[in-house]
């Protein structure tokens, strides 16, 4: 299958990065939100990150900010995906929500178009159930910065056919990525891996074992991580951390995976991360 | 008239506290600034001066130092396009 157009749905911040990889790559992207205040921030950082990579890469890029840009439709209709070979979902990270999505989709979207999954935690096989296409439905995983990251966990449902999981590698060479495939499991592997390791770095903190500066400072210098464990939960959102763990507590029924009750008190004081100035660190 | 530079050079102070960056210094070379500083510099020199940053004067080059940032400008604002 040839794929020419690609459908993202949430532009929040993976769907904007999805977005500007597949226009970079020569594709055409219909980025669709349902707030049009969220798609106006979203052309825009779009336009920001492209000018930014510009500036950045020494190679001169063969084509315009506007040309790369153009082929991003902004919209916030649904109706609009009715074109789309491709469709990479990335809305809230919330069961609820991604189910009326998969209902719209799978009456809107045309038959051949493959349903890829970008979520972090929840389960393939059952956003598949939520379509008539399971067989067309993967979880296709980015990391953030889309832009900057060149792997991509692939999950594969438990309905999911080889065709599709070839369309999918297929589409993720073309913009430069690779799609590493593992089985449906709550959390995948990374996830299920990382939450558990940032929740347990926010027990240590909670107990006041270390303050969080040495905490990250640990892993950093012990272990060469590029960034300790709440440094990237600050980048990754404490919100969507707190999310994350309760889908895995849900999904698991185990203990180790209950949330710790100092993440619980951040987000419900708003302290969010990154995106909101403030999580354990200031920014 | 203002002179770009002084702010140039005042956008850099609040910045980079206790750090007395000379004018042609190379500011990514140095280590202090990451590419999301990049973006910042380049919206503020597009908002600050009112030029347009253009596809082509999107090189490192152009931002590397305050001495680059003000030749920059004033090649926007005197030089013809």
């Amino acid at each position: 299958m040839s794929i020419q157009t690609v459908g993202v749905v949430g532009a929040g911040v993976m769907g904007r990065g999805v977005s500007q990889v597949l226009s970079q790559a020569g594709l055409n992207a219909i980025l669709v939100d349902v707030s049009d205040e969220i798609l106006d921030q979203a052309r825009l950082e779009i336009k920001q990150n492209i000018r930014l990579q510009r500036m950045m890469n020494k190679t001169a890029p063969g084509e315009t900010t506007d040309a790369v840009l153009q082929r991003i439709e902004f919209s916030n209709e649904y109706q609009k995906l009715e074109r789309v070979d491709f469709l990479i979902e990335n809305v809230t990270e919330n069961f609820e929500i991604k189910r009326e999505v998969y209902r719209q989709l799978d009456v809107i979207c045309p038959d051949h178009c493959v349903f890829a999954a970008n979520t972090s935690a929840i389960p393939i096989t059952r956003l598949a159930a939520l379509t008539k296409r399971p067989a067309k439905v993967i979880g296709m995983h980015f990391m953030n910065p889309v832009p900057m990251k060149p792997t991509v966990e692939v999950i594969k449902g438990f309905n999911t056919s080889a065709e599709t999981i070839s369309t999918a590698q297929e589409l993720l060479e073309r913009i430069g990525k690779e799609g590493i495939v593992v089985n449906d499991s709550p959390g995948f592997v990374t996830n299920r891996v990382l939450m558990l390791t940032i929740n347990e770095a926010i027990f240590v903190l909670q107990e006041q074992v270390a303050d969080a500066e040495t905490i990250d400072r640990l892993f950093k210098t012990c272990f060469g991580h590029k960034m300790g464990p709440l440094e990237t939960a600050d980048l990754i959102g404490l919100d969507t951390i707190l999310n994350s763990i309760e889908v895995l507590y849900e999904s698991f029924n185990d203990s180790k995976y209950r949330p710790c009750p100092l993440l619980k008190k951040l987000v419900d004081a708003g302290f969010h991360g990154r995106k909101s100035g403030r999580g354990f660190y200031f920014y | 008239m203002d002179d770009p530079r002084l702010k140039i050079r005042t956008f850099f102070a609040q910045r980079f506290r206790g750090y007395e960056l000379n004018d042609d210094e190379d500011i990514f070379a140095i280590g202090f600034v990451n590419s999301i500083f990049a973006l910042q510099l380049v919206m503020f020199v597009e908002k600050e001066f009112g030029v347009v940053v253009e596809d082509e004067d999107l090189e490192l080059a152009n931002f590397n130092s305050i001495n680059a940032i003000t030749a920059l400008i004033d090649r926007k604002n005197g030089g013809t396009d």
